[in-house]
């Protein structure tokens, strides 16, 4: 039985016709937005918001010599993370996150941001100080010159005696490995003036809005990461819903990230593009809660609704 | 002399369909059904005022540039409020969606209402990112140079480059904002339209 006004099945399908109550929805906005508005001030003057350096190559250079060469000559002897990353920017055979079993977006889509390492992030760069420096100028002009296994050779070699060596940082050893210690060394010292900062994002036009070289390239290395790793921003450490210092991040991140600590997961090559699926799937899902049977019908399961509906049940079971 | 035209305009339909649609008291209403008793409901208007200060806040950044708010005390507090109002922005947000799923609230031709409300969430999520990777600082860095390799494995990133400041900037400002208003304008008027969902009938939990 139910009080007039008050039916205990309403029919979501029709209008309602039974019982009101006043409510002014201009007066609810303002005060809302003014209620917000305050809360917001207050938190920005309470806890302001994060503002770390970005990482400079310069610093990179400077901090870390031995990482920058070593992610240099990686980048000359195409043995780098981007030189094999496949799409979107290297044409390396087989490269590229799968799906499920042979199935890549990455590789269907293909090189859209083609990026040969070599020449970005050094040959090209160095063509800015050989101008003033005629030792450098030869060197570089000498491993132009060589044959593509003799290059291979030198940067090779070059990149296994620095893992077996320390960099002061400000010289680079030689050792039978052709100009490659001349040209690193250049670009070393290029590095730590600043000016690769400028060069990799440069290009023929005066403006620049696009830094993905720049940003590769320092992702190459290690420092970015070391840096990273002293703000808890790692994956392993739930980064990508953390923000730098101790301020809520993107919290709405939370199941995205989640994936990526649990097996088969945090050990897949394919981590990435099988979480992408996931969320995909999930989101999908979201959205079309309305017409999936059994999701659209565990609000009738948990009983929230007679909480929220409490006053309006209380009403219409109550006798006239 | 020349008879006046009948004939409706394309303005004219379009009048009628919306006067028909949303009647100035369905629109702006003074009355609600009686069963909208709950805080729960507070939280789709907190979610609005949230976005309202988000577009603000956005707004006087943009006047002086993005870069401004990290040299400048003022434009370093209008970034504080932008961050914090994207933070309640979402905590409403996701108590809203919790309480109308509790509710079924897509009952009654009132799936449209749900899937513009879902799909909003979903690119303010977007929205949001971009902002980080516009911030110019390590934040932006290292957030954009590990977001690739999600982006790049599913595809997108060959399309959508997020170490592409200018692209994401953009993104940021004008294109994704634009949605999200133009999917909560709509889920606004989906309210106004059908109504709140009234209650789920007592005694209806056995599947």
């Amino acid at each position: 039985m139910s009080v007039a006004g008050y039916p205990l099945s309403p029919d979501p399908n029709v209008e309602w016709t039974g019982a009101k109550r006043r409510y002014d929805i201009v007066k609810e906005a303002v005060i809302a937005i003014v209620a917000v508005s305050l809360l917001t001030t207050l938190l920005a003057l309470l806890f302001s918001s994060p503002d770390s350096k970005p990482v400079t190559i310069a610093q990179w250079a400077v901090e870390a010599p031995q990482d920058f060469l070593a992610t240099a000559a990686a980048e000359l002897d195409g043995t780098s993370g981007l030189a094999t990353y496949g799409p979107p920017y290297t044409h390396t055979p087989g490269a590229g996150q799968n799906i499920i079993g042979g199935i890549s977006l990455q590789r269907l889509v293909g090189v859209r941001i083609p990026i040969d390492t070599a020449r970005a992030f050094v040959l090209d760069p160095l063509a800015v100080p050989v101008a003033n420096d005629p030792t450098l100028a030869a060197a570089l002009t000498r491993y132009e010159h060589a044959p593509r296994a003799v290059q291979q050779r030198w940067a090779t070699g070059f990149a296994n005696s620095l893992a077996h060596t320390q960099t002061s940082g400000t010289s680079v050893a030689a050792g039978g490995f052709g100009p490659v210690p001349e040209m690193l060394g250049g670009l070393l010292g290029m590095a730590r003036s600043g000016a690769l900062d400028a060069a990799l994002i440069s290009t023929s036009r005066f403006y620049q809005t696009n830094f993905t070289k720049a940003l590769l390239f320092l992702a190459d290395g290690s420092y970015l990461e070391t840096v990273a790793s002293q703000q808890n921003l790692l994956g392993s450490q739930w980064g990508m819903m953390n923000e730098t210092g101790s301020y809520p991040g993107q919290a709405w991140l939370w199941l995205y990230t989640l994936w990526y600590q649990v097996p088969p997961f945090s050990t897949s090559d394919n981590a990435d593009a099988q979480i992408w699926a996931i969320m995909a799937i999930l989101s999908l899902a979201l959205v079309l809660i309305p017409f999936i049977p059994g999701v659209r019908s565990i609000p009738r399961w948990v009983p929230i609704y007679r909480w929220i509906w409490r006053d309006y049940y209380r009403r219409a079971s109550s006798s006239p | 002399m020349i008879p006046p035209d009948r004939t409706p305009t394309w303005t004219g339909r379009v009048r009628g369909v919306a006067e028909a649609a949303l009647p100035p008291e369905r629109l702006l209403p003074d009355t609600q059904p009686a069963y909208v008793a709950s805080w729960i409901y507070v939280f789709g208007v907190l979610t609005l005022a949230a976005l309202f200060v988000v577009l603000v806040s956005g707004a006087v950044i943009a006047l002086a540039g993005p870069a401004w708010w990290h040299g400048s005390t003022v434009g370093h507090f209008f970034n504080s409020v932008h961050l914090w109002g994207t933070e309640l922005f979402f905590a409403f947000m996701v108590v809203h969606l919790w309480g109308k799923f509790f509710m079924a609230a897509w009952r009654g031709r009132r799936a449209m209402t749900w899937i513009t409300g879902a799909v909003a969430f979903l690119v303010s999520i977007a929205t949001a990112f971009t902002g980080y990777l516009t911030q110019q600082n390590f934040d932006s860095q290292w957030i954009g140079t590990q977001a690739k390799d999600g982006l790049n494995a599913s595809g997108v990133g060959a399309f959508f480059n997020v170490l592409n400041y200018g692209q994401m900037l953009l993104w940021h400002v004008v294109l994704l904002p634009f949605v999200v208003c133009l999917l909560i304008g709509g889920h606004v008027l989906l309210v106004r339209r059908r109504g709140v969902v009234p209650p789920l009938p007592i005694g209806d939990e056995k599947p």
